[in-house]
């Protein structure tokens, strides 16, 4: 059963990648990218739940008229040095008005969460193995922040902030 | 200058303590070399040749004598007892130990300083005019913009891990001294017609492999669109720059690659994509800022005749390392870094101690770095300029050498780097053997002489007016020397390579050749630069490798 920390909450992942285990009870499915763009229409109309795995180089402005049905984003991260991801959950919160679940997925490391949770990202799916209640901590590396951020609600927060 | 309020010193500390806790993970095994390596990075620790590097951040190059003084405690304590004024400002120190950092980072965060950003594929340190507030060409102070762009930048988390570093300089006069053209973003203040002030947009200067001038792609940003298009600039590189190669990653191969007309086109498409959720100009916030570099409380004083009657030494000091004040009965002076004996930009922590005295007694207590590796006091009474000469000669920072060949830029080099092909501080001391005497470097005129011990090109070799490249051929260290670059104003340019490079010990020889081949072409005042332009490469070239019988 994969762990993964969501909104500061080691949680059980209810989500299985298309190429794992056939889909739980929960029914909530995450697609690669290119397979969700070939085979759009016949997954709108299964009865589960959707969401899409994103590449660094994967055009998120395709899924602008998707996400009243895909519930799920999962941003993939080759490692420190890939920073894309970073600007595609921006976007994906500020011009696409994205409100479901936006998971960072890869080679993420506990360094990264707290720019990440500040781009939008509220789901981190850190590799097997990583101590995710030590990894808990690095939300709270700073209280205070020079830029305005978005929160898992899309909401733009004011710049040079303290934390409430 | 800017003064921390409880948010700025907050997460100063707090990085502080983090940057510790990434230290003992990878002490303890926790965290991989590499993964390691791009944090502490992010804090300004390099792995050197000898030993580890750390490089201080120094807003726009302005300090108070209390950081200068613990500038020196960190040298005398954690290293040899000196420190580095790097070409952007910042210092560096080349002795710390990797476990001790996080010590000499709270040290530091006491006094307001930091080494956040300072390396690492991220935003650095954002850099000004060194004559700022002071200089009569200014249209507007560029340093309450560049502590408003440092705020934003500091960990910013969306563009924290970006293909390649970035640059930003600002300048608030034509004359250009902060090197804005060759940087990632320049940004020019400048009156757009109704006689408003905004500033002019470059992108996609640099130096190091692949040198080039920056792109305006935008003639006339309004300044409270700042930040929204810096934003847009930002993620436009973060999407687009490449990747897959360190060298092809910096956005000037991105703006070469599709050409500054399509990058323009880009980032205004982003610009006005973005419009509602750009960060919004916080006018109170700007003003709260600049309130911090209101010009000085000057006395009432009349320019005077300074050097009648004074040594002929001081005459030189006063003509060449010294320069014009907007307030009258001021002067800035530079305290030269380039003595003879000096690896250039080095100063010893007993010399930052005395540095922080005098600029207390002589300089309304500030103190500057500059992009020359010089320090610079921006306020000093023309009444004190004797005195102050005085004791800078005790302390061997008053060589009358600024803006002459041997007020050099130079790179610590294969003695320190570990990226280095070749050493460049043994070709100062040779050039300086060389050029010994001050009248003929006068009589030469302006000459910037630039060396870089490798093609990353911190000693900006690329834009001096004579540029030296360290090179490695079969373990050898050799120069490649190139002509005519200039970072100065609107004519920035790249210098040309002149020919095959030549061996380590005939570079002062080489320099001599070319310096013969001006001396015999220049018409009247000219300076090197414009003598070149006239005249081209070849009758340098044809003499630098003449055989030794027919050179002269």
């Amino acid at each position: 059963m994969r762990q993964l920390i969501k909104q500061r909450e080691v949680i059980v992942d209810e989500w299985r990648y298309a190429d794992e285990d056939p889909v739980g009870r929960e029914r909530a499915l995450i697609l690669p990218f290119a397979r969700w763009k070939a085979e759009r229409e016949q997954w709108w109309l299964w009865d589960g739940r959707l969401g899409v795995r994103i590449g660094p180089t994967d055009p998120i402005a395709d899924l602008k008229n998707d996400f009243t049905r895909i519930g799920l984003v999962a941003v993939e991260f080759g490692g420190l040095a890939e920073g894309r991801g970073y600007s595609q959950a921006a976007l994906l919160r500020s011009r696409y008005k994205f409100t479901g679940e936006l998971r960072a997925v890869g080679k993420i490391q506990r360094d990264q969460l707290f720019y990440m949770a500040r781009c939008g990202f509220d789901t981190f799916e850190l590799p097997e193995g990583a101590d995710l209640s030590v990894a808990l901590t690095a939300f709270d590396d700073f209280s205070v922040a020079y830029q305005g951020a978005f929160d898992a609600a899309g909401v733009h927060v004011q710049r040079r902030t303290v934390a409430a | 200058m800017y003064q921390y309020d409880q948010i700025d010193q907050s997460l100063v500390d707090q990085r502080v303590a983090q940057y510790r806790d990434q230290t003992q993970r990878y002490l303890a095994g926790q965290l991989s070399e590499d993964d390691f390596r791009s944090l502490r990075l992010r804090n300004g620790l390099y792995i050197q040749k000898h030993a580890p590097m750390l490089r201080i951040s120094i807003p726009y190059g302005l300090l108070r004598p209390a950081q200068v003084r613990m500038l020196a405690r960190v040298a005398r304590e954690y290293d040899k007892g000196y420190g580095h004024f790097s070409t952007r400002q910042n210092m560096q120190f080349n002795w710390p130990k990797l476990e001790l950092v996080p010590d000499i980072l709270a040290l530091l965060a006491t006094v307001q300083l930091h080494g956040i950003q300072t390396s690492g594929n991220c935003i650095r340190n954002v850099t000004a005019d060194h004559l700022a507030g002071v200089a009569v060409d200014e249209l507007e102070d560029p340093r309450p913009w560049c502590e408003y762009i440092r705020q934003w930048a500091t960990l910013h988390p969306e563009f924290s891990y970006l293909p390649r570093k970035f640059k930003i300089a600002v300048t608030g006069s034509p004359a250009d001294r902060a090197a804005s053209r060759v940087h990632d973003v320049g940004l020019h203040l400048r009156k757009n017609e109704q006689g408003e002030v905004g500033f002019e947009v470059l992108v996609g200067g640099g130096l190091g492999r692949a040198p080039m001038i920056g792109h305006v792609i935008r003639e006339f940003l309004p300044k409270k669109d700042l930040l929204a298009y810096l934003e847009a600039i930002l993620r436009v590189y973060n999407l687009e720059g490449r990747r897959d190669n360190i060298h092809k990653a910096r956005i000037k191969i991105l703006v070469k690659a599709i050409g500054p007309a399509k990058m323009r086109e880009l980032v205004e498409e982003e610009f006005a994509a973005a419009k509602d959720t750009a960060p919004v100009f916080d006018a109170a916030e700007f003003e709260r800022i600049k309130a911090f570099f209101a010009p000085k409380v000057y006395e009432s004083l009349q320019d005077q005749d300074v050097i009648s009657g004074k040594p002929q030494e001081f005459r030189n000091w006063f003509q060449y390392n010294t320069r014009k004040h907007k307030v009258a009965g001021y002067r800035a002076v530079f305290l030269s870094l380039k003595s003879p004996t000096r690896p250039p930009g080095d100063i010893t922590a007993d010399e930052l101690d005395r540095v922080a005295d005098l600029a207390e007694q002589y300089s309304l207590g500030e103190i500057r770095s500059t992009h020359d590796q010089n320090v610079l006091f921006a306020h000093v009474k023309q009444s004190d300029l004797f005195a102050l000469w005085q004791q800078l000669k005790l302390i061997d920072l008053a060589t009358a050498n600024i803006g002459t060949l041997t007020d050099m830029i130079c790179c610590p080099g294969g003695d320190f780097c570990a990226l280095a092909n070749a050493r460049s501080i043994p070709l100062a001391t040779q050039i300086n053997e060389r050029f010994d005497s001050l009248d003929y470097l006068y009589d030469l005129g302006e000459i910037q002489l630039k060396m870089s011990g490798c093609m990353n090109g911190c000693g900006h070799h690329s834009v001096g007016h004579i540029g030296v490249l360290g090179v490695d051929k079969d373990g050898e260290e050799w120069y490649q020397i190139t002509l005519g670059g200039s970072t100065g104003g609107h004519d920035a340019s790249l210098g040309k390579v002149i020919g095959p490079s030549v061996a380590h010990d005939d570079v002062a020889e080489t320099i001599e050749r070319i310096i013969h081949v001006f001396v015999e072409h220049r018409q009247e005042e000219e300076r090197f630069l414009d003598t070149f332009r006239r005249i081209g490469v070849a009758p340098f070239k044809a003499k630098v490798y003449a055989p030794a019988d027919q050179a002269a």
